[in-house]
């Protein structure tokens, strides 16, 4: 396990928090600062923008510098205490427990289930509440948007759980198979003119066979090795998609997408469309509405397939290989097999993803499928925990609704300026996010990936 | 004839700047058994750091000679990006090791990500272009249709590189700090137990790593004359693609495995396609770690429970 007191103090001397004094915590604040100077000389201190001339312009910025260095030195000064004060306690709890050694350790607390069955109410109802909440259909679009959003990382970030959170296999390049899929449905529809009811499952196939040809010859690698080859994969994907012009349209992509219909029946004002067969009055907010119950639908699907599979054996050796590939192997299990279908199953979610996503936008093009993406979901899927679904589903919240939200507060710009673009920094506070997660909880901000099956249970 | 002469010259300068990229990954991953994806981004931050002393020494300060420029810049990116190799291994690092097998891994993803961004946020996401500092060439070989030459450039940044390849190998073989890294690479328990200074050994190689990187970093935007935000990632991933061919944890093999690559590419674009000259980098990637995961100069590895 990860050492708690971490963000690395300075001095050797001071690993302990407890019991510092506290001009020893003021000099190591100040050393932090020290060292964020020297960082922050010369990439913050002299910004370069092209100028009237042909070489570039340097401003300088030390009052950035210097705010940096304080906001750090507090920052450092905060956690020390604070996390000194929680360590303290801790040990001491700890200690009173050995004291106590007969009492057994607390039942675990599940708070996954009241939290996922909250979550699910929301999401089913989310239609109805955005238009409750603000005042109509059309008005609640923007609520219905975001969350079509959302689910469409919880979708991708609950297929790659299966790969990288049951499996332990770390896939970088997850979002080749979302290009797979988004494609698939992009060529059938557009050249042979099939309808999206056809094409999903062919999407998913698809995605599933990539993820076995892909999968098949670099499955025997190790951990970071296959992490390797996979980010290739995807970028190889990509840039044939940009290249290869007469198959994907390059890097303009392909346009006009047929949109969905509802089981055949097409959103369309007048004669034979939803709204007249159903004998409602049109309304645009239909297909929208139809959309976000189809996503929550193949999210849900991927979810009740992994909470299944974890109970069968073949989801009981993928999560046995997560945590030891020797012993799996002593024990006969065909790891090659055991691997292969984790990342198939995986891919074909992601497949099914893709074809939501060209449908929904109408559009694709290479550049929707780029590394930052698989990063975000990888993301996504290490601060839920890996493993853990309710996680995926906040952390997809936080990381993706989050900055779609901050995007419209109007006070940030108040405060910080009206330049100031939230949006900006999500990606920079993903990254710094994915290390304070691995550094103080590399098990997930819910911790709660027990074993899907004990062995205590199965005596009962 | 000609034709190939040059572009084995071009050839030749790419695989220099690889080859000290490729020092750093295989370093990391020889002492600590992992993969530092955010090396190439720590590499496109030191272009930075060149880019801004650059400007400030040739156009706040006047300085004309070329040779002083270069070797002060030299000198403070190297420290500078130190410096951050330090700071990126103290904070994200450090306190993984002994966690999970890929805690490390995706720590790393994290300081790439962020260090991309941050450069973005701070440096603004244009391309950011400095002007020639010498045009001049050396023509090696001339006849009526061709003529074969090597630039300053050129000659600067493999002169650079095997010097400091130089002063590199004399480091490792040669010195206790060498011995020591070396000593971690074999077993880190039993160096501890006699009396090496493990995590210090560890935090130098980072350093150093960084360090060679920042020489890249300047050499590649000497060369190239231009820097963006976005340029750590694929220079970072070739390299990784060197340190492997050349057989991951070798050190003469990152260096043979990023002249390999830098060949591979410029020939590749010459020859067949520019548009798919990083589809080669990473098809090769895949291949040899499919097929000879220990690449040319690597011992095979000895999985152990």
């Amino acid at each position: 396990m990860a050492n708690t007191s971490t963000l690395g103090p300075i001095a050797p001397a001071m690993t302990r928090p407890t019991g510092t004094a506290f001009p020893a915590l003021l000099k190591d604040a100040a050393l932090f600062a020290l060292v964020t100077l020297g960082l922050s000389i010369p990439v913050v201190a002299y910004r370069t923008d092209l100028g009237q001339g042909t070489g570039l312009e340097l401003t300088a910025r030390w009052g950035l510098v210097a705010s940096l260095c304080l906001a750090v030195f507090v920052l450092r000064l905060a956690q020390r205490l604070i996390l000194g004060e929680v360590s303290r306690r801790r040990d001491a709890r700890i200690r009173a427990r050995a004291d106590a050694s007969a009492v057994a350790a607390p039942k675990a607390l599940r708070p996954g289930r009241a939290l996922g069955s909250l979550t699910l109410a929301v999401a089913l109802t989310l239609p109805a509440l955005a238009a409750l909440g603000s005042g109509g259909l059309s008005e609640g679009r923007y609520w219905i948007d975001l969350g079509i959003l959302i689910l469409t990382y919880v979708m991708l970030g609950w297929g790659l759980n299966i790969v990288v959170g049951l499996a332990g296999l770390l896939d970088l390049g997850y979002v080749a198979f979302y290009a797979v899929g988004a494609y698939s449905y992009a060529l059938l529809s557009t050249v042979f003119g099939l309808s999206f009811w056809i094409c999903l499952p062919l999407a998913g196939l698809f995605a599933a066979a990539f993820g076995i040809l892909l999968g098949f010859p670099v499955l025997r690698l190790r951990g970071d090795y296959l992490a390797i080859v996979t980010l290739a994969f995807g970028e190889i994907i990509r840039l044939v998609l940009i290249n290869w012009v007469d198959f994907s349209g390059g890097s303009a992509g392909i346009s006009s997408i047929p949109r969905a219909s509802f089981f055949g029946i097409p959103f369309t004002k007048g004669e034979g469309g939803f709204a007249d067969l159903f004998g409602l009055s049109f309304s645009p907010m239909h297909r929208v509405i139809f959309l976000y119950y189809l996503i929550l639908v193949l999210a849900l699907i991927t979810n009740v397939v992994t909470l299944r599979m974890r109970r069968l054996p073949l989801g009981r050796a993928w999560e046995a290989l997560r945590e030891d590939e020797i012993a799996c192997r002593s024990l006969g299990i065909d790891t090659t097999i055991t691997k292969l279908t984790a990342f198939a199953l995986g891919a074909m979610f992601a497949g099914f993803a893709g074809s939501f996503f060209a449908v929904r936008q109408g559009f694709v093009s290479p550049e929707s499928f780029n590394f930052l993406e698989s990063a975000i979901i990888l993301a996504i899927v290490v601060l839920g925990g890996m493993g853990s679904q309710i996680g995926v589903v906040i952390a997809a919240i936080v990381m993706v609704g989050a900055p779609e939200l901050l995007r419209n507060l109007g006070f940030l710009k108040a405060v910080f300026g009206q330049g100031f673009d939230p949006s900006e920094y999500r990606l920079l506070l993903f990254g710094l996010a994915m290390v304070a997660m691995m550094v103080w909880r590399p098990r997930g901000l819910i911790s709660e990936r027990h074993p899907s099956v004990r062995l205590s249970e199965a005596k009962r | 004839m000609e034709f190939f002469a040059q572009q084995f010259i071009n050839g030749l300068t790419l695989g220099s700047i690889y080859g000290l990229i490729a020092l750093g990954y295989t370093m990391v991953f020889g002492i600590i058994g992992m993969v530092n994806f955010a090396h190439g981004d720590v590499f496109m931050l030191s272009s930075f750091i060149a880019l801004i002393f650059f400007l400030i020494l040739t156009s706040w300060l006047g300085l004309t000679s070329v040779a002083l420029v270069f070797l002060i810049v030299l000198v403070v990116a190297m420290l500078l990006t130190a410096l951050w190799g330090w700071a990126i291994e103290r904070v994200a690092y450090r306190a993984l090791r002994g966690s999970f097998r890929l805690a490390p891994l995706i720590s790393a993803i994290g300081v790439s990500i962020f260090l991309s961004n941050f450069v973005q946020v701070v440096q603004g996401a244009r391309n950011k272009p400095l002007p020639p500092l010498v045009r001049d060439v050396i023509v090696l070989y001339q006849n009526e249709q061709y003529t074969v030459t090597l630039s300053y450039k050129q000659a600067n940044i493999m002169a650079t590189t095997a010097a400091l390849l130089a002063g590199f190998w004399y480091l490792v073989q040669r010195t206790p700090f060498g011995r020591a890294q070396r000593a971690c690479e074999q077993d880190r328990r039993m160096a501890a137990l006699l009396g090496i200074n493990v995590d210090r050994t560890i935090s130098l190689t980072f350093v150093l790593g960084a360090a060679l990187a920042a020489v890249a970093g300047l050499l590649y935007l000497l060369y190239y004359g231009v820097v963006s935000f976005s340029d750590g990632f694929v220079p970072g991933v070739k390299a990784f693609t060197a340190a492997v061919l050349g057989g991951i944890g070798s050190l003469p093999g990152a260096v043979l495995g990023g002249l390999i690559i830098g060949l591979i590419e410029t020939f590749w674009s010459a020859y067949f396609s520019i548009e798919y000259k990083d589809v080669a980098a990473f098809l090769i990637l895949i291949v040899v770690l499919i097929f000879k995961p220990s690449g040319i100069l690597g011992r095979p590895e000895v999985e152990k429970v």
